[in-house]
């Protein structure tokens, strides 16, 4: 009798073990079998199509095979997607408005920012150095011999200009001094300066109010200088007219500036607009963005606007732009465009600029006509 | 005597446990298969490769005379559809004010009504139910005024001449659902993320069968519920309609379902040496996942924004809309 239970409890426990172990293995056999299912007939999402091999638009490897863009603008890197492109104006501005750009940088700071600038918008200036303490011969950036830090950059910028003017004078009218983090589009520093003599001492950028009578220029925002007025600047260092010291380097040069009678130029469009900007597009097209109280509105030489109306369509530049930014202003203002759309703001190619560009320019103002009734 | 038995019962509980595995697996193909069968019945036709469409050839457009272009600029009418919930009142009053504008009617459809703004109320808090409510709407009131509707969530930014450009020559009278496709399964359909196009010959067929439950049921999906942009292409499918990748001549895809951020970020990581070329097309006619602060600043970087003395000899006109001071 008790073998019986005893028996009859093995058998009981020995089918709910077999229940047990059967029901596991119709769960995981459920669970393999989806994730087979999955993988099969899953989403085959945002990746591009792979290429097939009788598919006549099998994409080819993305290697376009473009070179890096050194030193020389190449004005049909990027052929196919420019075809419909005339850059015949701003091919003529290069050559009749000749400038050289110094972008201040410094050895931590050259994978990390500069490689960015000469990625994008560097490989448009006629001339481009990049300023650090130290020398790389690699990158390539120019050895000031100086040190690094905030304390520093009027020291760097008084070098920096005297190395310019010491080995680069005759090769530019003028010369655009930027930091690693400002985005300058040099086509329309050109267009701006088209209207301007070189041998005049006048020098551009976002005008600044305070302290200095002309107003100074905001050194973020990047400011350039004609070959007069870089003349004047480094000459004044040997004549002891303006002073070396100065923990404040865009104001310093100001005053220094205003002590030469180099005339603080209004840098704005025909629409009155600023060109030259000291932060990112964001944060001047967003009404309320920058306090009331932010020392910026109490800085700005001419009326500060904030929204559409801050920035011209023909900025020149922005500043405190992280490297994602770089490329994209890169992508917004060189290649993504809305097709067939008639710009509000048409402005005119300075008259000093040879019969052949209006010529080219007269294309353009046909649309004008087409647009306006 | 025991090492048998240990053996005997080890053998038996492996067997229930292969036992259990198989009738899992069998359980499941048969729900995977049931699920598949319902959005593949009635599909009739063979198997279609990856559809993908591309925009028409200059050489093609400078062949067509001054005055038919201009008549074909404007002989495009494109009706947007944006679809928007209470929540999405601070990018819905971005999008009003920016991208919107190129339309050349836009409407907001919402989930409910909406003091701040005025929109045409779906009464129902389904996106499923929203869109076919907005494609029934804008069908019945819009179909003699507009040949191509465009529809997207305040999430994304458009650029309505580039979807111009990009139709341009294409035969509206032909059913066309294009945009950022997906492929799920069979199913190739468009992603509402990055905008959903479609023709006046496809809103006609779709508007046909959504009177009909059994093709375009309301409550998508035996078990789970399927996205609304699913359930479009399938409605789609039971009228010869099918999803089409929009590309460039690149193969660049021209509507985004990422912002131009996100797109720079992975081409800096991919291909660090030619991050704008690997980013996005010239032609690009949307992106997503936008901020309304940057509606703002895509305004700019589009329509204003530019380099002076690139000149472009466009065969296509579109002038810029009335009243909007920030393009």
């Amino acid at each position: 009798m008790a073998l019986v239970e005893i028996r009859f409890r093995e058998m009981a426990s020995k089918s709910w073990l077999n229940f047990l172990t059967f029901f596991c293995g119709s769960l995981f056999g459920y669970f393999i079998c989806s994730q087979l299912f999955s993988i099969f007939l899953g989403e085959q999402g945002d990746t591009q199509p792979s290429i097939l091999h009788n598919d006549p638009h099998a994409r080819h490897s993305d290697d376009s095979g473009h070179g890096h863009l050194e030193g020389q603008m190449d004005f049909n890197a990027d052929v196919s997607q420019h075809t419909d492109e005339n850059t015949d104006v701003s091919k003529k501005l290069y050559q009749k408005v000749k400038i050289l750009c110094w972008v201040m940088t410094g050895p931590q700071n050259l994978e990390k920012k500069a490689k960015h600038v000469k990625a994008t918008w560097a490989q448009r200036c006629n001339k481009v150095l990049f300023m650090s303490s130290e020398e790389n011969i690699d990158f390539p950036a120019v050895g000031l011999k100086t040190k690094e830090g905030r304390d520093q950059l009027y020291w760097k910028t008084i070098k920096a200009f005297q190395y310019v003017h010491d080995h680069y004078l005759d090769d530019a009218d003028w010369f655009m001094k930027a930091d690693d983090d400002t985005y300058v589009v040099l086509d329309n520093l050109r267009w701006l300066l088209s209207k301007h003599d070189p041998e005049k001492p006048i020098y551009f950028g976002r005008r600044f109010k305070p302290y200095v009578k002309q107003g100074y220029m905001s050194g973020g925002a990047g400011y350039v200088l004609s070959k007069e007025a870089l003349k004047r600047f480094v000459d004044a260092f040997k004549t002891d007219k303006c002073t070396h010291s100065s923990s404040i380097e865009d104001l310093a040069l100001g005053r220094c500036m205003e002590i030469l009678n180099v005339e603080a130029g209004d840098s704005r469009d025909t629409t009155g607009k600023e060109t030259f900007h000291p932060f990112v597009p964001e944060h001047h097209l967003i009404r309320g963005y920058l306090p009331k109280t932010f020392w910026y509105w109490n800085y700005n030489y001419y009326p500060p606007v904030e929204g559409p109306g801050c920035c011209s369509d023909l900025a020149v530049s922005f500043h405190y732009v992280d490297p994602t930014t770089m490329y994209e202003l890169e992508y917004l203002i060189y290649h993504l465009r809305p097709y067939g759309y008639l710009y509000r703001y048409q402005p005119a190619l300075p008259a000093n600029i040879g019969k052949e560009i209006s010529e080219a320019y007269k294309n353009e103002d046909q649309k004008v006509k087409l647009g306006n009734p | 005597m025991l090492h048998a038995r240990r053996q005997g019962k080890m053998f038996s509980e492996s067997s229930s446990f292969l036992k259990g595995m198989m009738l899992g697996s069998i359980f499941c193909a048969l729900i995977t298969m049931l699920g598949h069968i319902r959005i593949g019945h009635g599909n009739r036709m063979h198997h279609h490769e990856h559809h993908h469409l591309q925009p028409i050839n200059k050489e093609d457009i400078l062949k067509i005379s001054k005055d038919e272009r201009m008549e074909l600029s404007k002989s495009f009418r494109v009706y947007c559809i944006i679809l928007v919930k209470p929540k999405d009142v601070s990018l819905w009053a971005a999008v009003k004010e920016t991208w919107t504008k190129h339309c050349d009617k836009a409407e907001f459809f919402s989930s409910e009504n909406v003091k701040v703004f005025e929109s045409i109320n779906m009464e129902t808090d389904d996106m499923w139910m929203m869109m076919r409510k907005a494609y029934e709407y804008a069908f019945d009131k819009y179909k003699e005024q507009y040949n191509w509707f465009f529809l997207a969530r305040p999430t994304t930014f458009a650029i309505i001449e580039n979807l111009k450009y990009f139709l341009f020559k294409k035969d509206q009278s032909r059913p066309f659902y294009l945009g950022h496709t997906i492929k799920s399964g069979d199913l190739e359909y468009v992603s509402m993320e990055g905008g959903i196009v479609l023709s006046i010959e496809s809103m006609k067929r779709l508007n046909s069968l959504l009177s009909v439950p059994e093709k375009c049921p309301e409550q998508g999906g035996m078990i789970w519920k399927i996205s609304e942009d699913k359930q479009l292409a399938v409605c789609l499918k039971y009228a010869g309609v099918f999803a089409e990748n929009a590309e460039d001549s690149e193969g660049k895809y021209v509507f985004n379902t990422k912002s131009v951020g996100l797109y720079i970020k992975e081409a800096m990581n991919n291909q660090p040496q030619q991050v704008v070329e690997g980013c996005c097309s010239d032609m690009a006619v949307t992106f997503n996942g936008l901020t309304p602060n940057q509606m703002h600043v895509m305004m700019y970087g589009v329509y204003r924004l530019r380099a002076f003395g690139h000149i472009f000899n466009d065969a296509l006109v579109f002038l810029p809309p009335n009243g909007s001071n920030n393009d």
